[in-house]
């Protein structure tokens, strides 16, 4: 409870949590605000924000409502973000935890196939593993998990070395425990906190990633997503710049949103770190 | 004893305040006191007590959120509660210098030990860098460094616990400051050199006249060291006078109940032993290799070297040595958690050593192990009854029997059964070593090993701890491995006593003939460098006659 009681201390970490409810808020509301499929053609093409009152937020070149569009992507980059980064940190932490905890020859093995993911750049990566499995919700969002998860494997292979000496898992060990119990039990609960907090950087990354890719029109094209939206507006950003702005601003707000939720985990859960 | 002079440093009713929400409003409450030139006046208190703060508040180095809200800390006519920074600064070091507990913190890693000296003289004085350096060697062989030339080139690291605390008085020294304060500066020493670094401060003191305030835990310390002594509990000053008299004839009852505490350094009579043998420990060995490269330099540390012992069932075996004896991996090596590299340990006709892995898991309840932190020992996200029960349901209790049977070992060692629910932060120091031995008990284990169970405790819970042991021994038949680095406490609850240097077992045998005729030079040291020895040993002599 001291955690919640700290949290809601600091004021940019409220905001955060505000302007994530938003986008949440967002992505549950869009069927019910905008029935239509949000694919559809709505009206005329690229009709300027606030001129007509049935697309607040205008139209794109194909005239679909740039508003439905931004409600349903929240649907999408919050699937993908939180998604990809549960397939992130339960990989990470496995690789991790079994590399910290043995030490030794497993901890060089599986610290050389994590340098081997990390020496890639992880958009190349991306780009590749999309090239070769196509480019569906499904594939493109085990992709976005698949190249982040090198470094919440070294966060936590870090914190079991120091753990696993502490006396009370050499305790837990006198007192007859498996390594697993050990693992799990013991060290894990104690780990988490860290990797928490970073599991709201590898989300960020994960929303900017998937952006990224539908940007370059390599993600999937059968969904409303707001990397796809700024896709298409780059054929028409000099004169209606709007139609990639939009869905810009929605992408800044939720990764601002989902930092600053990560920075307010960080201070309350290590509260001694604050003030520095 | 020194002459009464004026007083140099006196405190006024000197009130510290504690941010709010922590366990009491101020640090310090009224407390006055005062030290003269060429007088060492000890201040005495167990952990909490407020004695660090109040030397941190002359220094006026507190913690951010503490501060100074009442009364006055009068040094050269000036009231240091109010001087401005820069005038603290100039006090610092030059007027009142300070001296730490663990000097590996208080210096700098990446500095030399001359280096650091020497910026005393460059930041209080104008002198030239010549200058520097042979005040520096000078300083250094004044407290006695061994090669102060290589001494004053050398990185922390590559010297002693002693001789770090010597470089540390040394750099204390270099401005000739009227008051030296030392905030329990042989805690994290070893006794003998605990002995030395004592003798050395009494030895400067008397030659440079400094008035010294020594802060401490330790009667024995006090005994040893003391013109006059003020003695603390929760804040307040309890009771002050000079030594003799508060160490003689305490008046307050928390002093008395403080040198009470304090173990003595006979045994308590000799208890009949078993015949038979519970425990044989036979020619182990295990040696560390580091580093190195196909088995090219390769640092080799022989940590324990061909010890052989014996534990009667029900008695209880010391084991004591200074730091780097190998005491701790002996106690590892009984429990498994290190493997030996030769020899045998025999448990009720096993040989533990060369069990594997799997077995050992399985027949750990029958030796088990308390651990010597109390804060790093319990996992921070259980309940204490879980801690407890932990044990058990590891081995097929099922976890509404255990939890149950976690509450009748909290009644046996002296915890609140309702307290199972509740987080180990929420105990204090005490209570969490009895939370870890209820653990150790759960699985009824026939030999029982505690790695320095005592020795982060204050004195006073020390003796509760060891009463609780010694009962618990004889209720549930225990057999004891302990192990300790204070020769005090191994007096008093140990039948037998091993005697650990580098590795090697030096002196074995009945703890009275070990620790009454002491035949290896090296237990005639230990016993010799007992702070406080002569004092405790009047003390029996007065309670004997």
């Amino acid at each position: 409870m001291d955690v919640v009681k700290r949290y809601f201390r600091s004021p940019a970490a409220v905001i955060g949590l505000v302007l994530l409810l938003i986008v949440v808020v967002m992505a549950i509301s869009a069927g019910w605000l905008y029935p239509r499929e949000p694919l559809a053609l709505a009206g005329r093409p690229l009709i300027w924000p606030f001129s007509n009152p049935r697309f607040l937020l205008g139209t794109d070149n194909s005239g679909r409502d740039i508003a439905a569009q931004i409600f349903y992507g929240a649907r999408i980059s919050l699937l993908i973000g939180g998604a990809a980064t549960a397939i992130a940190i339960a990989i990470g932490v496995l690789i991790g935890a079994f590399a910290g905890f043995y030490g030794g020859f497993i901890d060089n093995v599986l610290m050389r196939i994590t340098e081997a993911f990390q020496t890639l750049p992880n958009f190349v990566l991306l780009l590749v593993l999309v090239a070769v499995f196509g480019s569906t919700l499904t594939t493109v969002t085990i992709a976005v998990g698949v190249v982040s998860w090198p470094a919440p494997a070294r966060l936590t292979r870090a914190e079991f070395l120091s753990l696993r000496n502490r006396e009370f898992v050499q305790a837990g060990r006198t007192l007859g425990m498996r390594d697993i119990q050990l693992i799990l039990g013991e060290i894990l609960p104690n780990a988490l906190p860290p990797v928490i907090v970073y599991a709201s950087v590898v989300m960020a990354v994960a929303i900017l990633l998937e952006s990224a890719l539908a940007f370059l029109h390599l993600s999937d094209p059968n969904v409303a997503s707001w990397g796809n939206l700024i896709g298409l507006g780059r054929d028409v950003l000099r004169v209606q710049w709007y139609v990639s702005a939009i869905p810009g601003i929605a992408i800044l707000v939720t990764v601002l949103a989902v930092s600053l939720v990560g920075q307010g985990l960080n201070d309350a859960l290590n509260p001694r770190l604050k003030g520095r | 004893m020194s002459e009464p002079s004026a007083a140099i440093l006196s405190l006024e009713r000197l009130g510290v305040r504690l941010p709010p929400g922590a366990d009491r409003s101020h640090a310090l409450s009224d407390v006055s006191l005062s030290i003269a030139a060429n007088e060492i006046l000890c201040i005495v208190g167990e952990s909490g007590s407020g004695k660090s703060i109040m030397a941190n508040a002359i220094m006026r180095l507190l913690p951010s959120g503490v501060s100074i809200d009442s009364g006055r800390v009068m040094f050269e006519g000036r009231d240091l509660a109010t001087a401005s920074t820069a005038e603290m600064r100039s006090v610092r070091g030059a007027g009142i210098a300070m001296i730490f507990q663990e000097p590996m913190t208080a210096l700098n890693p990446l500095r030399t030990i001359g280096d650091q000296i020497g910026e005393m003289f460059s930041i209080h004085t104008g002198l030239s860098g010549a200058a520097i350096r042979t005040k520096v060697l000078a300083l250094l062989e004044d407290v006695r460094i061994p090669d102060p030339k290589s001494a004053a080139r050398a990185y922390p690291h590559e010297l002693s616990g002693g001789q770090r605390q010597r470089a540390m008085i040394a750099m204390a020294l270099a401005l000739d400051p009227r008051i030296l304060i030392a905030d329990e500066p042989t805690t994290a020493l070893d006794v003998t050199t605990q002995a030395q670094i004592l003798a050395l401060v009494r030895d400067l003191q008397k030659r440079k006249k400094t008035a010294v305030v020594f802060i401490t835990h330790d009667f024995g310390v006090v005994a040893e060291i003391a013109d006059r002594v003020a003695v603390m509990q929760q804040g307040s000053i309890v009771e002050q006078g000079d030594a003799a008299s508060v160490l003689g004839d305490p008046q307050h009852s928390y002093t008395k109940q403080l040198i009470a505490a304090v173990p003595p350094l006979t045994s308590p009579p000799r208890r009949a032993l078993s015949d038979e043998t519970i425990l044989t420990i036979d020619n182990v060995s295990k040696t560390y290799r580091t580093g190195g490269f196909l088995g090219r330099g390769v640092r080799v540390t022989p940590a324990v070297r061909d010890v052989s012992l014996k534990l009667p069932r029900g008695a209880t075996l010391g084991i004591v040595g200074e730091s780097g004896s190998g005491k701790s991996t002996l106690a590892r090596c009984i429990v498994r958690l290190i493997d030996p590299d030769i020899g045998s340990i025999v448990l009720d006709g096993k040989d533990w050593a060369k069990m594997t892995r799997e077995d050992v898991r399985r027949e750990t309840r029958h030796i088990q192990m308390v651990f010597q932190d109390p804060f790093a020992s319990l996992n921070p996200r259980r309940k204490a009854g879980d801690l407890v029960a932990q044990g058990p349901i590891v081995h097929g209790t099922p976890p509404a029997k255990a939890l149950a049977e976690a509450k009748e070992l909290f009644e046996l060692v002296g915890l609140d059964p309702s307290a199972i629910d509740r987080f180990p932060h929420e105990f204090s120091g005490g209570q969490r070593q009895r939370i870890g031995l209820a653990r150790a008990l759960a699985l009824r284990p026939s030999v029982l090993v505690a790695d320095e169970a005592v020795s982060a405790l204050d004195v006073s819970v020390q003796a509760q701890v060891l009463k609780l042991l010694a009962g618990l021994r004889q209720r549930l038949g225990l057999s004891i491995v302990f192990i300790t680095h204070d020769l005090r406490v191994a007096a008093q609850i140990c039948d037998l006593v091993a005697v650990m240097k580098d590795g090697e077992v030096v002196e074995q045998g009945l703890a009275g003939d070990v620790f009454g005729r002491p035949r290896h030079p090296y237990t005639q040291a230990l016993l010799e460098s007992i702070p406080g020895g002569d004092f405790a040993r009047r003390r029996e002599a007065r309670s004997l006659a």
